[in-house]
């Protein structure tokens, strides 16, 4: 495969004498991957990367944080999730600063340590936060299925699982200035690259879907660009020994045994029909709203958000972490105010990390 | 949080199989990809096998090469 710096070379060729040229990353592990091999640094002064809604604990709304937080101070319950949204922050409070104060609260790194956890503690209700895009949420309609299979009955899951192309068809139908997206690749595995194929349908961009090798990112970035200049309307996939054309059968197959799509709030980006899934009602006995009798609707009014904190538009690719007061001074990963600086391919977090806003001021 | 590792399946029973990363082996459910065989090279996501992958990296790497040269 074409090496890295002949990819630079290739991409400046391509975009030397364009006018400005601005890419949206979707995905935070894309993120996190451009920030660790330095790509912002190899592109040409004309092509730009600004991050978008990608990372799903950063647009995990404020009521489903709310509603985590209830359920998980119950005295009857055990709360597992990944370890990232443990200090996603909900005014002082966070599911860490639970776990601190003796509640039972464990990370797992697979929703079948839920599972198993449910098995070792049968007077207990085990819930788990189930977040993710399309990528995870398989994994959690196979926890449901298997809870259901082997009847278990202290077993509910709280679903924020969110689809993609709504978010994004939502933020590039307003205007926002960008040229060409880089789409998730991990999440066309599930969905396939075909899934993506609205970006240039409808939206009349270009879109990339990408893998996370330095060399498959600037392979990206180049048809990305070359498409952007020569005024190519494709979606093109780059990630071809991962991504199939029509995604992962089995695994969109149970995604909709055990889901629908539903309404979703995001941070950021509020309401947006049908990019959420909910448990259908075969299944509803899993769901921790019912389980618990919980209706959202009651904790609404509890929702508080740091008033100065950006967040929501740095989500929207409309500013950048330089932008915002807090960060750095009083928002950094140790102590989060908004969610963008908790998760570790939060915009935020990753520009913290690799000195994001002194390259920025460059 | 769509983080996946590569590695290669050398052991399968019950519905899981045993995942090689490079000489740390960890366990990776099967629901997903139920066809997926010992020896097979596979892309594992918090626990799952989501994806078998292309065999030889070269195969891939063509691929992409194919596709940069169309936009040459």
């Amino acid at each position: 495969m074409v090496d890295v710096i002949h990819l630079k070379e290739m991409i400046a060729q391509v975009a030397a004498g364009s006018g400005p040229i601005t890419i949206m990353e979707v995905c935070g592990t894309h993120t996190s991957r451009i920030f660790r091999y330095g790509i912002r640094e190899l592109l040409p002064s004309n092509t730009k990367l600004v991050s978008g809604p990608g990372c799903p604990v950063c647009v995990t709304a404020q009521e489903d944080i709310s509603a985590a937080l209830t359920v998980a101070n119950r005295d009857d319950v055990i709360f597992t999730c990944f370890g990232d949204m443990m200090r996603v922050p909900y005014g002082e409070s966070s599911l860490y600063s639970l776990y601190e104060s003796g509640r039972d609260i464990r990370i797992v790194t697979s929703p079948m340590d839920a599972l198993r956890i449910a098995q070792l503690n049968p007077a207990k209700q085990v819930v788990y936060f189930g977040v993710g895009f399309e990528t995870t949420a398989p994994l959690t309609a196979a926890l449901i299925e298997k809870a259901d299979a082997l009847k278990f009955e202290n077993l509910s899951v709280m679903s924020t699982h969110k689809t993609m192309p709504a978010a994004i068809e939502q933020l590039l139908s307003e205007g926002s200035g960008i040229a060409a997206l880089l789409c998730p690749g991990h999440v066309a595995v599930i969905t396939g690259s075909d899934e993506f194929g609205f970006i240039p349908e409808r939206l009349g961009l270009p879109a990339v879907v990408a893998g996370f090798e330095a060399e498959e990112i600037m392979a990206a970035l180049y048809a990305a660009v070359s498409m952007v200049v020569k005024g190519k309307l494709e979606c093109v996939n780059m990630y071809p020994g991962a991504v199939a054309s029509k995604g992962n059968k089995d695994a969109l197959d149970l995604l909709y045994k055990v889901f629908e799509p539903g309404d979703a709030v995001w941070r950021g980006f509020g309401h947006i029909t049908d990019s959420g899934l909910k448990i259908k009602s075969e299944y509803e006995k899993y769901d921790t709203f019912k389980r618990f009798n919980l209706p959202l609707s009651d904790l609404k009014d509890n929702v508080e958000e740091s008033s100065l904190c950006i967040c929501a538009d740095i989500l929207r690719g409309q500013s950048t972490p330089g932008d915002c007061p807090y960060f750095g001074v009083v928002c950094t990963p140790e102590r989060p105010v908004g969610a963008c600086m908790v998760s570790a391919e939060g915009t935020c977090s990753t520009y913290y990390r690799y000195g994001g806003v002194v390259k920025d001021a460059r | 949080m769509c983080l996946a590792l590569s590695g290669k399946i050398v052991a399968i029973k019950d519905g899981e199989a045993e995942v090689d990363y490079g000489g740390v082996s960890k366990r990776a459910d099967l629901r997903l990809f139920e066809s997926a065989k010992v020896g097979d090279r596979v892309l594992v996501h918090a626990g799952f096998v989501i994806q078998i992958l292309d065999e030889s990296d070269i195969s891939d790497a063509d691929a992409i090469t194919k596709e940069i040269m169309r936009f040459g």
